[in-house]
């Protein structure tokens, strides 16, 4: 409980009652943080999208030599890095609204979330490191 | 504790076409998500060597996986348009009903004509063709 729960805490006593505070249900302060930065992520991948598909579609071909030669040239891999960790914050917490309105079931809804977060986490450093690698490989 | 109504409460409301436009952008938004394991894997692909890529190009140029692709490239021009569309709300604009039909309108067709450009540089004239 922090310090402005108790009652007559700070400019007035709580309006939440006891029994809601012990039991935990409401609001758990972050929700605006949460929305606020799906809005942040989106209006980012407007553009960012834009250009890695319009890029990687108007390519020669998508053998190995072009794209790594445009994967490791100039801005590309930092924009590329910048596409991959916004995404995956996206992603992640896309999936996560759509598992906590679909699943109610608590252990369920525990295992499903730890999943997707677990494996945005290893999606996100696989994709850094690879354009890393191959931005590296190329300088080398 | 008496079991609450939880969100999404769908089943109050009558049936309209701009709850299909709702429903679509998170299915897509989810195919999206699971798009990122094979993007993920192209990726590490091409960072492992020639080897290691022909594997996954020989993958990706399957015809079964070649329709996923233009799923998925479909998935992401309307995700990305009804996103706008989404972003427009937050602003405040466009919230009547009647331009939400409208700006529905507008999302499908210019969905229709960006997948087909991105789909026709991408398999017919671009790198997957």
């Amino acid at each position: 409980m922090s310090a402005a729960d108790k009652p007559g805490a700070g400019k007035g006593a709580s309006l939440r009652s006891p029994l809601s505070r012990a039991l935990g249900h409401g609001s758990a302060k972050d929700g605006v943080g949460h929305w606020w930065l799906q809005r942040v992520t989106s209006v980012a991948l407007v553009p960012l999208t834009v250009w890695f598909v319009f890029a990687l579609v108007t390519l020669p071909s998508l053998e190995y030599a072009v794209v790594r030669s445009w994967l490791a040239s100039g801005w590309t891999p930092v924009f590329a890095v910048l596409l991959v960790l916004v995404t995956c914050h996206h992603s992640v917490s896309g999936v996560q609204v759509v598992i906590e309105d679909y699943v109610h079931e608590k252990s369920l809804k525990v295992a499903a979330l730890l999943l997707s977060q677990f494996v945005h986490a290893l999606l996100a450093v696989a994709c850094v490191f690879a354009i890393a690698k191959i931005a590296f490989q190329a300088v080398a | 504790m008496r079991a609450r109504p939880l969100s999404p409460h769908l089943s109050i409301y009558r049936f309209m076409y701009t709850m299909a436009l709702s429903i679509a952008h998170r299915i897509a938004g989810v195919a999206l998500s699971i798009g990122l394991l094979l993007f993920a894997y192209w990726l590490m692909a091409a960072a492992s060597g020639e080897q290691a890529y022909a594997a996954a190009l020989g993958l990706l140029s399957t015809p079964v996986v070649k329709i996923m692709l233009a799923g998925w490239l479909l998935a992401f021009v309307y995700h990305l348009c009804n996103g706008i569309r989404h972003l427009t709300w937050d602003a405040g604009i466009g919230l009547e009903k009647h331009e939400a039909r409208r700006s529905a309108t507008v999302t499908l067709v210019v969905t229709v004509l960006l997948f087909a450009l991105l789909a026709y540089l991408a398999f017919l004239a671009g790198s997957a063709s």
